[in-house]
């Protein structure tokens, strides 16, 4: 690649050729001011802030979509330029409520963050509000237009990442807002609840549904037993909201914060991450010996559930009939814990920690009572949680390491991985190896399959056969798997034996719960924390975990038994595109 | 003023969907020698004719043709959007002399290599629509456009599209979009339709106007066309001339005529004029010194303006400037795409405050903000929409600014009387 030698605000700077003038003067040590920019999307130069004036070149350009040339002379911050940034935030804050001390996004907030770097002390224009009704139809997302900027980046993810194409932008001019098609609600619409679009908005026009003050409400009822788990890529991430670094482990403090909110009992979601594998690799076994239906495609992540239902319902018999970890610890929770200690099930209420907003749907589908009511009453997000530490004032950055409680909460290696794309994939490579062989993996490391690339290819062998494995993470990457397993099923063959499937980029710890910034590069730093955590644990695979061979001991028989069946196991049917509620 | 006819010429035909008399008043003659001819030599008579486009920017047709590159495969649009409120010349040619549009496009066709070729036309336009379908299907049937055209090896397809009915929609790349089934949204350039169009291939876009002035000169020829108009503008123009004027209508005169020529020809000022909109609604607006200026592209940027699409309006001494203001800025508000920040929210405020201002509400605050809202527009709009709100805002302030501080100030003194 050819290099291109520019000057910005008179320093020289040599960047690669094809670089942005944006992404020149960030190298240059410059931050270009700018709303709908975002380093991991396709810039399409929608809000003007990031004006630059070039040497030579009339009026001003937009720095995040002009490449670099040699010898040019860049100017990004004149008087007039500034004049003119003012402007269009002024512009944008008289169209925006003035709602800031009541906002999620509160501190968080791009607009807000430009709007102060920019000293707009006073408005010269007169303000308006749209007075839309905020959309709350949803389980896990919340839409309010009024605080929309129109920067087009949840248009830009829901349709170019995810390809779910739940969101469009609808109306003109001023009267542009972010909607589903034909104007329905988000919880009529394809919308998977994945979050993507949450984690990108640079404001607060959509959000998770919070669920903290029932939370609250249950904590502070007497009568109830609240009984909590949390998803493995939390561990990696909440730290970041107390200002730790992305990928820092903070397990032991969660474990801690959590009893400090007088929750009660604290359980890990990884322990059910290894009974799933246990789970998965027993059917997946069950089909070797059978010879298919192939692929065997997991079923961990809600969001590719309902993307599968809706746009892969031909693929259905080849998701996995295990139940997600959250699910799988819900229904235990409520039956062998309750059980076990001889508590009312009915007291207890089943709380979970999740990276993702999808979960918060998964824990409402009408699959998910085996235990006779809602097997997981509560999901709150990563930053959900957080908000409710600050709430107490705890020092999360100072306190000491917990411990979660005995029963369903030990975990291996394998199960803390699950938050990684390909985690599922290598958890369940390394004990199907040694059911499939009853010899001992010796290199439990399968490279291959981790990373943030979209779609990841590998083959291994396991006792003599060649298992071929594809593992995708972003939803336009399932697609160009599920297509060819798709096209595969109408000529009668098929090219793969194990699909992992994730919803969102670089897999849960990119989840649409997680700390914001979620870029790519956090996640990819919470995903290194991951496998850090498995390469320092005792255990590194599912089936060893001392309090699963328990629970099959104590509880469910054998892997893949009927109680099994019954409690941690279901199917998922085809669903409508748009369903028109009343 | 010369008395030079041609597409005007062709519109006194009885029936204008009857191909046989457009035939036999010399149509598609252009076609037959321009396929005589080598797609580079019809380039470059164009070339040497001068012609620039009709549809606002007045880009040299020749460059524009000879600057596609790339693929094989490419198509040709025909831009018969046509929103700008004052501008219906476009649908005069349709209406009038569709097979003059459609003899333009073939032989821009052959000589850029395009195979198929859309006509977008006008959502507000569906009778256009319905006559240009048969008028291509006419067409077809006597070998002047389809497979083998004059049984030549040269093979065209137009197809005709309705569009989306927004303003925006008319500049070239949002045209794109919203053929390709996008929203209407414009894009940037570079790269330019030329490189990367319809699909990603390279797509030549010219105005109905333009395309029908094509002919002329493979009929007459390159210098005849060339030695109409004045330098670096030649040849012959339509001009949609409304508002206070006797017979308001679509003429057809050489550019570089003078506004005042044109009212002449156009029956007269009604009234006493105050002030003329040259160019449609992004065009300045003039005080009566607009008289004399010639309308030719040259003379108007020397005047501060564009000829854009040859629109003129003129406006008599009756009229109230706050209310030409309110008019204006509503226009932009509503047809901004909303794509970008400063173009979206921009012209919300400045209809905003000029409807506070046409309503007696207004503050002399505002005029200020208006400007300085426009200058942000300019420096930060996406596309040419946003940035050209400046041409009839700042002209209005300027020659008419002190009309409307009065207005305001009276409407404020009203106010405070009837208390
Ligand atoms: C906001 C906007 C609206 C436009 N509307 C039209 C239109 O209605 N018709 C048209 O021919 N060109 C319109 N144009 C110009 C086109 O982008 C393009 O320059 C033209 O179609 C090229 O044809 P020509 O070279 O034959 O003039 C518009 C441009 C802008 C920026
Ligand atoms: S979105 Fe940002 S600017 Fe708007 S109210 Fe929330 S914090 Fe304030
Ligand atoms: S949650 Fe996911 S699927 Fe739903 S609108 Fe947002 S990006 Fe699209
Ligand atoms: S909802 Fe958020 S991300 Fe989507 S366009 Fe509006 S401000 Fe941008
Ligand atoms: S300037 Fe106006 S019309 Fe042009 S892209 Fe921006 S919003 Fe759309």
């Amino acid at each position: 690649m050819k290099n291109v030698t520019l000057t910005i605000n008179g320093k020289k700077i040599t960047v690669p050729e094809h670089t942005t003038v944006f992404s020149a003067a960030e190298k240059a040590g410059i931050s270009i001011p700018a709303l709908c920019r975002h380093e991991d999307l396709e810039p399409k130069g929608a809000c003007g802030m990031c004006i630059v004036k070039i040497e030579g070149q009339p009026g001003y350009k937009r720095s995040c979509v002009t490449a670099v040339e040699e010898g040019m002379e860049v100017l990004t911050s004149t008087a007039e330029i500034r004049d003119i940034r003012r402007g269009i935030l002024e512009l944008v804050l008289a169209a925006h409520p003035a709602d800031c001390l009541q906002c999620i996004k509160h501190g968080k907030c791009e607009l807000q963050t430009l709007a102060e770097r920019f000293e707009i002390r006073d408005l010269r224009y007169d303000r308006y509000t749209r007075g839309l009704p905020v959309d709350r139809s949803s389980f896990g997302i919340v839409r309010d237009m009024n605080k929309c900027i129109g920067c087009g980046r949840c248009v830009q993810v829901c349709n170019e990442v995810q390809t779910v194409a739940s969101i469009f932008f609808h109306g003109r001019g001023s009267n542009t807002i972010v909607s589903p098609a034909y104007g329905t609600t988000m919880g009529d619409s394809v919308c998977v609840n994945c979050g993507q679009c949450i984690v990108y908005c640079p404001v607060g026009a959509l959000y998770e549904k919070e669920a903290i003050e029932e939370v609250w409400k249950a904590i502070d009822d007497p009568d109830k037993i609240v009984v909590t788990q949390i998803a493995p890529a939390v561990r990696v991430a909440i730290g970041e909201e107390f200002g730790l670094e992305p990928g820092e482990l903070s397990i032991g403090k969660l474990y801690s914060a959590l009893k400090a909110l007088g929750i009660d009992v604290v359980f890990d979601t990884n322990f059910s991450a290894d009974l799933t594998i246990v789970e998965e690799a027993t059917e997946f076994l069950e089909r070797l010996k059978e010879s298919g239906p192939f692929p065997l495609i997991t079923s961990c992540s809600p969001g590719w559930i309902k993307f599968g239902e809706t746009f892969y319902p031909e693929l259905l018999e080849n998701v996995s009939s295990c139940k997600s970890p959250q699910q799988m610890l819900g229904a235990l929770i409520k039956t062998h814990y309750a059980e076990s200690r001889g508590l009312d099930r009915n007291k207890i209420v089943s709380l979970s920690i999740m990276p993702c907003t999808a979960k918060k749907f998964e824990a409402g589908r009408p699959e998910m009572r085996s235990s006779g009511a809602r097997d997981v009453d509560y999901v709150l997000t990563t930053r959900e949680i957080a908000r409710m530490i600050r709430q107490v004032g705890i020092d999360f950055r100072n306190l000491p390491d917990g411990t979660p409680d005995p029963l369903l909460s030990r975990y291996s290696g394998a199960a803390t991985i699950f938050g990684a794309s390909g985690g599922v994939m290598e958890a369940a490579l390394r004990t199907a190896y040694e059911l499939a062989t009853g010899k001992a993996l010796e290199k439990v490391d399968f490279v291959d399959v981790r990373g943030m690339t979209g779609v990841k290819e590998a083959e291994i062998d396991v006792d003599g056969t060649p298992i071929k494995v594809a593992v995708t993470n972003g939803l336009a990457n399932a697609r160009k798997i599920l297509d060819r397993v798709a096209e595969d099923k109408r000529r009668g063959r098929s090219s793969y034996h194990f699909i992992e499937i994730m919803a969102c980029a670089g897999g849960c710890v990119g989840g649409g719960g997680q700390p914001i910034p979620n870029t790519l590069a956090r996640r990819a730093r919470r995903i290194e924390g991951l496998y850090r955590e498995d390469r320092s644990l005792p255990l590194r695979k599912s089936h060893e975990n001392p309090e699963i061979r328990a629970l099959y001991a104590e509880f469910l028989g054998s892997p893949g038994s009927e109680k099994a069946h019954a409690l941690l196991h279901t199917k998922y049917s085809p669903r409508e595109q748009y369903q028109f509620s009343e | 003023m010369s008395n030079i006819q041609y597409i005007t010429g062709f519109a006194t035909l009885e029936n204008p969907l009857d191909i046989d008399s457009f035939v036999a008043k010399g149509g598609f003659s252009g076609l037959h020698s321009a396929l005589a001819k080598t797609p580079a030599e019809v380039i470059s008579e164009v070339k040497r004719s001068g012609l620039r486009g009709r549809g606002g920017a007045g880009f040299p047709t020749g460059l524009k043709w000879e600057s596609v590159a790339g693929d094989d495969e490419r198509y040709l649009v025909c831009n018969a959007d046509e929103g700008e409120p004052g501008t219906f010349k476009d649908r005069f040619v349709l209406e009038h002399a569709p097979f003059l549009v459609l003899e333009g496009m073939a032989i821009a066709a052959y000589a850029t290599g395009a195979q198929t070729g859309y006509v977008y036309v006008r959502g507000e336009y569906p009778h256009v629509v319905a006559s240009l379908s048969s008028a291509i299907a006419s067409a077809v049937k006597a070998g002047y456009l389809g497979e083998h055209i004059l049984g030549s090896n040269f093979s065209f397809n137009v197809e005709v599209r309705k569009g989306g009915g927004s303003y925006v929609v008319g500049d070239e790349t949002a045209l794109l979009n919203s053929l390709m089934g996008n929203r209407g949204y414009p894009f940037l350039k570079p790269p330019f339709p030329t490189e990367k169009g319809l699909w990603g291939k390279p797509t030549i876009v010219n105005n109905v106007e333009t395309l029908a002035y094509v002919p002329y000169i493979f009929t007459h020829g390159a210098e005849a066309f060339a030695s109409i108009g004045s330098s670096g503008s030649p040849g012959l123009k339509l001009f949609s001339i409304s508002g206070h004027i006797a017979h308001p209508g679509v003429y057809e005169f050489p550019m570089g005529t003078t506004v005042r020529e044109l009212a002449a020809a156009a029956g007269g000022i009604l009234g006493n004029l105050k002030a003329v909109q040259i160019g449609g609604t992004a065009g300045p607006i003039f005080d009566t010194a607009a008289l004399d200026y010639p309308l030719d592209f040259a003379s108007m940027r020397k005047a501060g303006g564009a000829l854009g699409s040859g629109a003129l309006v003129f406006m008599n001494t009756t009229v109230n400037m706050a209310h030409v203001l309110e008019v204006t800025m509503r226009f932009f508000a509503e047809e901004s795409c909303g794509q970008c920040f400063p173009c979206r929210y921009g012209t919300r405020q400045l209809a905003f405050m000029a409807n506070k201002i046409a309503s007696g509400q207004g503050r002399l605050e505002y005029l200020d903000l208006m400007r300085d809202t426009t200058h942000v527009m300019v420096g930060a709009s996406f596309c040419p929409f946003g940035q050209s709100i400046a041409f009839p805002l700042e002209s209005l302030l300027d020659r008419f600014g002190d009309e409307i501080v009065s207005f305001i100030k009276q409407q404020e003194f009203l106010k405070e009387a009837a208390v």
